[in-house]
């Protein structure tokens, strides 16, 4: 189908933005890389007033390394990142969760911003966020805000991003020596939204799992840190009972959603299995270290 | 760039390697453009939600999906489509090996395929089978099966790398 009528400026400077988004509030929609926005302007699932353009702003492109984070600006695309020297040395669990994401010409477009403002429940991007425990940066005509990833991600489609606020940039702290991450998805085919979705951040001492941050998205509203399972699993050595607790622990970390992919039991089987496999991987990596 | 009304504006872009200047419709998007303005009607329209990959065309220098940009986002951009890239005969080995292997049937989804394989190709970078399915993972094809594609872009990518 063709997409509806709404006028279109391409923003020349931030402050630009911040006086449409005020003026036209939730009528306008920022337009970035447009992956997730065209399609549902051309099936009019949305009609926006207004497009905002947002790709030439310089100030929002680039990917940088400073004082123990990397910056990643909001319009950096998906195929930026994953080329990305800075990320592939600092950010491994985000290299790895690159190449989850879409296919080629969509990569080339989509941008980091909008996939994290997007937030769709299964999307890559917030899950990495999320598990690193990075910090998103906004800002609008009332000033600056940094929100904690944590903090952000609200709900279906829903972020603590206010509609007269821009993401400009994401800062996610470096991976520390001596950790190691695991990203693992399943998807029907590659490059498809995934149906279960974890990612993993750990720090392994020997046999001992001293602390790791379990992200799962994919089967419910949003990406869940979860906390239980990270309980369960903190200070254990990885074997067939802290395995057996994990993996009883997200019955209550998890609350999935049935959809299209599957229902709620089958999901949380998944993610299960995604635990164990990922847990694995984390030990061996460690190891192999 | 000049902004008309609301509605239309004016913008320049290379296509092809031609300087064009055209007034379009802020919501039309770059396929529409150059099928329905330039006659390059080599780009298909398959889904137009960025599904199947018919649409692919390349835009500074990479592939991206024609039906989710907007005509007025290409403003200054060079563009390429499946014409401009059987001219510069830049893919003529892998269309010789597409004809050989029959990699396509109807040819709907074939501008498409050339586009992206043409990325993977000019990376001079090898590729496994399994890589070659990855990367032409967003280009849907309802005939041949993709064996026969894979199969064609294969061949291509071996002649080029033994030169
Ligand atoms: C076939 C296909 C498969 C895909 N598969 C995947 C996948 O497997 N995983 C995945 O994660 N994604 C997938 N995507 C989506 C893709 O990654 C998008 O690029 C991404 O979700 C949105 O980024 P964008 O830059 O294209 O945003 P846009 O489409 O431009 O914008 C998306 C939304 O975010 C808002 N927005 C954008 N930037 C900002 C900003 N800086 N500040 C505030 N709001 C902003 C927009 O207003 C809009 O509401 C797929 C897309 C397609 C077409
Ligand atoms: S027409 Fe663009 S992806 Fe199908
Ligand atoms: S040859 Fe018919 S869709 Fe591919």
């Amino acid at each position: 189908m063709k997409a509806p009528r709404f006028s279109y400026v391409r923003a020349e400077s931030l402050e630009q933005v911040f006086e449409l988004l005020k003026q036209y509030g939730e009528d306008a929609r920022i337009l970035a890389g447009g992956q997730s926005l065209i399609p549902t302007l051309n099936m009019r699932l949305s009609q926006p007033a207004i497009l905002i353009d947002i790709n030439r702003l310089d100030m929002l492109k680039g990917i940088s390394a400073g004082d123990g984070a990397v910056r990643i600006g909001a319009l950096a695309r998906h195929a930026e990142v994953a080329e990305s020297p800075v990320i592939a040395a600092r950010l491994p669990l985000i290299a790895a969760a690159m190449p989850h994401v879409a296919h080629v010409a969509v990569r080339n477009r989509g941008t980091f911003g909008g996939s994290v403002a997007l937030a769709d429940p299964a999307a890559e991007m917030p899950a990495c966020v999320l598990a690193l425990g990075g910090t998103l940066v906004v800002a609008g005509a009332r000033g600056r805000r940094e929100i904690a990833a944590e903090d952000f991600f609200r709900g279906l489609y829903e972020t603590a991003r206010e509609p007269d606020e821009i993401l400009v940039e994401v800062r996610v702290p470096t991976e520390a020596p001596g950790t190691v991450s695991v990203f693992l998805e399943l998807a029907q085919r590659h490059g498809d939204f995934a149906i279960a979705g974890l990612a993993c951040h750990a720090r392994i001492e020997g046999d001992t799992v001293a602390d790791a941050r379990l992200v799962y998205f994919a089967s419910e509203d949003r990406p869940r840190l979860a906390k239980g399972a990270m309980a369960a699993l903190a200070g254990k050595a990885w074997n067939d009972g802290t395995r057996a607790a994990v993996i009883g622990a997200l019955t209550d970390d998890l609350d999935p959603m049935t959809n299209l992919d599957g229902g709620a039991a089958m999901k949380l089987h998944l993610q299960r299995v995604l635990t164990g496999r990922a847990l694995d991987a984390a030990v061996a990596q460690a190891r192999a270290a | 760039m000049t902004m008309n009304t609301e509605d239309t504006a004016e913008i320049t872009c290379t296509v092809n390697g031609e300087r064009v200047t055209r007034t379009v419709r802020v919501r039309q998007h770059l396929v529409d453009f150059l099928r329905g303005e330039l006659q390059l009607t080599g780009s298909h329209l398959g889904c137009e939600h960025g599904i199947c990959g018919a649409c692919s065309v390349r835009v500074g220098g990479v592939v991206v999906r024609g039906c989710l940009m907007l005509a007025v986002q290409a403003d200054g951009a060079e563009i390429v489509t499946i014409e401009g890239l059987t001219d510069s005969e830049e893919v003529a080995d892998l269309q010789e090996n597409f004809v050989a292997r029959n990699a396509l049937q109807c040819g709907f989804c074939t501008p498409g395929m050339l586009m992206t394989a043409a990325e993977l190709l000019a990376s001079g970078r090898p590729a496994s089978r399994e890589q070659i399915r990855e990367f032409l993972s967003g280009n849907f094809c309802r005939c041949t099966g993709y064996h026969a594609i894979v199969d064609a872009v294969e061949a291509t990518l071996r002649q080029r790398l033994e030169g």
